[in-house]
């Protein structure tokens, strides 16, 4: 069974573009909602695109900038300027 | 001519620069004489390099994004203040859950400070150093934002005044106050595991996920913030905890029994602080979106299996008793709340028989055992109630040695039979409530005979003297006020006088 990735963040108006760009990079990825906040499950690896969310909010978004709406994750993190990636097994 | 831009480093770069590229090795005095306890729990470090952080965080950014945290957090603390939030929460009861949280976990995040800043200075390896003086400053961002939105509840409902007084003395919080105690009286390696890992990585999320999604569920504007603002922090805090597991078991082969047995003491005692929580979730909170038991087959049985499948790569296996704590996930807060409501004399927050509604929601949330086993206790205690005869248990309880918690909990597969343990220690007999807990006394009897179990202490004329309202005054309790069932309560009048004012309001 492949392990699942996981990364919650707030659901309010800074995260939304976020949440967007995860759903629309990575295909198998479900979103929970919960009172506040969003669990985001991906069998494997999960990843947050900067170009992604960039594009979406009509600025540079540095992937750093999760820091201020992440809640939770699950898995191993590897962050660059580009992107940020959760799995298993790195 | 203007000189040509310079390229900005990347990440990494900024990274290496400014963790790595601020260390040295000392030339006047030994590293074993500056960094003094980092060997003599025996894990083995030959390369202290091979650390990394995986948010990379540097201070400079650091103090950019908490900068932007709390000026948000603020924003919202002070318009919840100016605009009278507390009129907005679900109901009154809801705010006991609170005064349980600002009693007995806030002084943690203390605690975590001012060990994370032990360590900040003690770690020889530069990369764990600067996230634990990162951690250290957090830790303490968490325990000042809490207070400071707690503080507003406290103009306006009992149990809040005292406690820190409260957390050093009474009964029930000498369960969080002696879990984190252990962990700061042992090395900084057995410390990273205990906080960084077993907490924070595996079961931290419980407590502050589907809580502070309660705290949102229930109009609580200001703890779901300060929850998620802290949770921020959390996320990173995370990582810590797996980089200091998988470094430890990358460096030595003969480091992975230690690890093991750390790993296995530190769920099950972070599994029995829970407990309280499990309780706040499935009793506390008036609106509730989860029950205990989903929320641990969430956050531990599928979140935990990912973690545990990913680290047997390193040999480590799975906490011992993971299977006895997943089927007490079952029972726990039930038998927390029962211990409450029979000891509410002697509590610094409101008890109360849930409601239909509520008694129904548990009976569809644990099919298993709620209607078989609880419901039925509860639905008697309400009856004498009724009648004026509110049941009270005025023994003091027998304490787990280790855990602190009274003995109240049953035997694994059979929920009508108290649990019992006990180990004999230089002629002296130790009691426990469980396996878990005996195991981790047989294993260091000399730490855990010392441990201040709070019904010892009254017996020996430690508290205040030989009566309960003794006892209340040396915690700084206020007799019908800050303890008893919420029915009666001072709080109740006051939330039915603010609902009836709102009604007439309405018309």
């Amino acid at each position: 069974m492949a392990g699942m990735v996981s990364i919650t963040l707030q659901n309010n108006d800074e995260a939304r573009p976020v949440i967007e760009s995860i759903l629309h990079d990575n295909p198998n990825a479900n979103a929970n909602y919960m009172p506040g906040a969003v669990k985001i499950d991906c069998p494997e690896r999960l990843v947050v695109k900067a170009e992604s969310v960039s594009e979406r909010i009509g600025r540079d978004w540095d992937p750093q900038e999760i820091h201020l709406t992440i809640v939770s994750m699950g898995g191993s993190l590897d962050e660059d300027d580009e992107e940020l990636v959760l799995s298993w097994g790195a | 001519m203007t000189p040509p831009r310079k390229k900005k480093m990347n990440l990494k770069q900024r990274y290496a620069l400014m963790t790595r590229g601020l260390d040295w090795e000392t030339s006047y005095q030994k590293m074993d004489d500056v960094f003094p306890y980092d060997t003599f729990e025996g894990i083995k470090i030959t390369d202290w390099s091979k650390w990394e952080d995986p948010f990379r965080l540097t201070m400079d950014a650091y103090w950019k994004y908490q900068g932007e945290k709390e000026r948000k957090l603020y924003a919202v603390l002070d318009s919840f203040a100016q605009n009278n939030g507390q009129l907005g929460i679900s109901d009154a009861r809801y705010v006991n859950a609170i005064k349980l949280f600002l009693t007995g976990v806030t002084p943690l995040e203390y605690q975590a400070h001012r060990h994370f800043s032990h360590l900040g200075r003690h770690i020889r390896g530069v990369g764990p150093r600067v996230a634990a003086q990162m951690q250290s400053l957090d830790e303490l961002r968490h325990a000042q934002t809490q207070i400071h939105t707690i503080s507003h509840y406290n103009k306006y409902f009992d149990g809040f005044a005292e406690f820190p007084h409260m957390h050093d003395r009474v009964w029930y919080l000498s369960v969080p106050k002696s879990f984190f105690d252990d962990a700061c009286s042992a090395g900084p390696f057995e410390f990273f595991t205990a906080i960084s890992f077993a907490f924070e990585y595996v079961l931290t999320n419980l407590l502050f996920v589907p809580f502070m999604s309660g705290a949102a569920y229930n109009g609580d504007l200001a703890t779901v913030t300060f929850g998620f603002s802290a949770q921020s922090d959390e996320a990173r805090h995370m990582t810590l905890g797996i980089e200091v597991i998988k470094f430890m078991l990358e460096q030595h082969p003969d480091n992975l029994p230690i690890v093991q047995k750390w790993v296995d003491k530190w769920f099950w005692r972070g599994h029995k602080v829970l407990g309280l929580v499990a309780m706040m979730m499935d009793y506390m909170l008036p609106k509730r979106i989860m029950s205990w038991k989903e929320a641990w087959e969430i956050y531990f049985t599928e979140a935990g299996g990912a973690l545990f499948e990913d680290l047997s790569r390193y040999g480590l296996r799975v906490p011992k008793y993971a299977d006895i704590a997943t089927d007490e996930a079952e029972h726990i807060s039930h038998q927390n709340w029962a211990i409450f409501y029979q000891y509410t004399q002697a509590a610094g927050f409101h008890t109360w028989i849930p409601g239909d509604d509520e008694l129904d929601w548990l009976s569809e949330k644990y099919p298993n055992t709620f209607d078989k086993y609880y419901r039925p206790r509860f639905e008697m205690w309400r009856e004498m109630e009724a009648k004026g005869e509110r049941f009270y248990n005025n023994a003091l309880p027998q304490l787990c040695q280790t855990c602190q918690i009274p003995m109240g909990y049953t035997e694994p597969g059979d929920p009508t039979k108290i649990g019992f343990r006990s180990s004999v220690y230089k002629d002296e007999r130790y009691h426990f409530c469980s396996d878990g807990c005996k195991d981790i006394f047989d294993d260091e009897p000399e730490k855990f005979s010392q441990a201040w179990l709070p019904v010892h202490q009254i017996f020996q004329g430690n508290c205040g003297g030989a009566d309960l309202s003794d006892v209340l005054k040396w915690y700084h309790m206020d007799q019908g006020i800050d303890n008893m069932d919420y029915n009666g309560s001072p709080d109740q009048k006051q939330w039915d006088a603010w609902q009836a004012a709102r009604k007439k309001v309405a018309g």
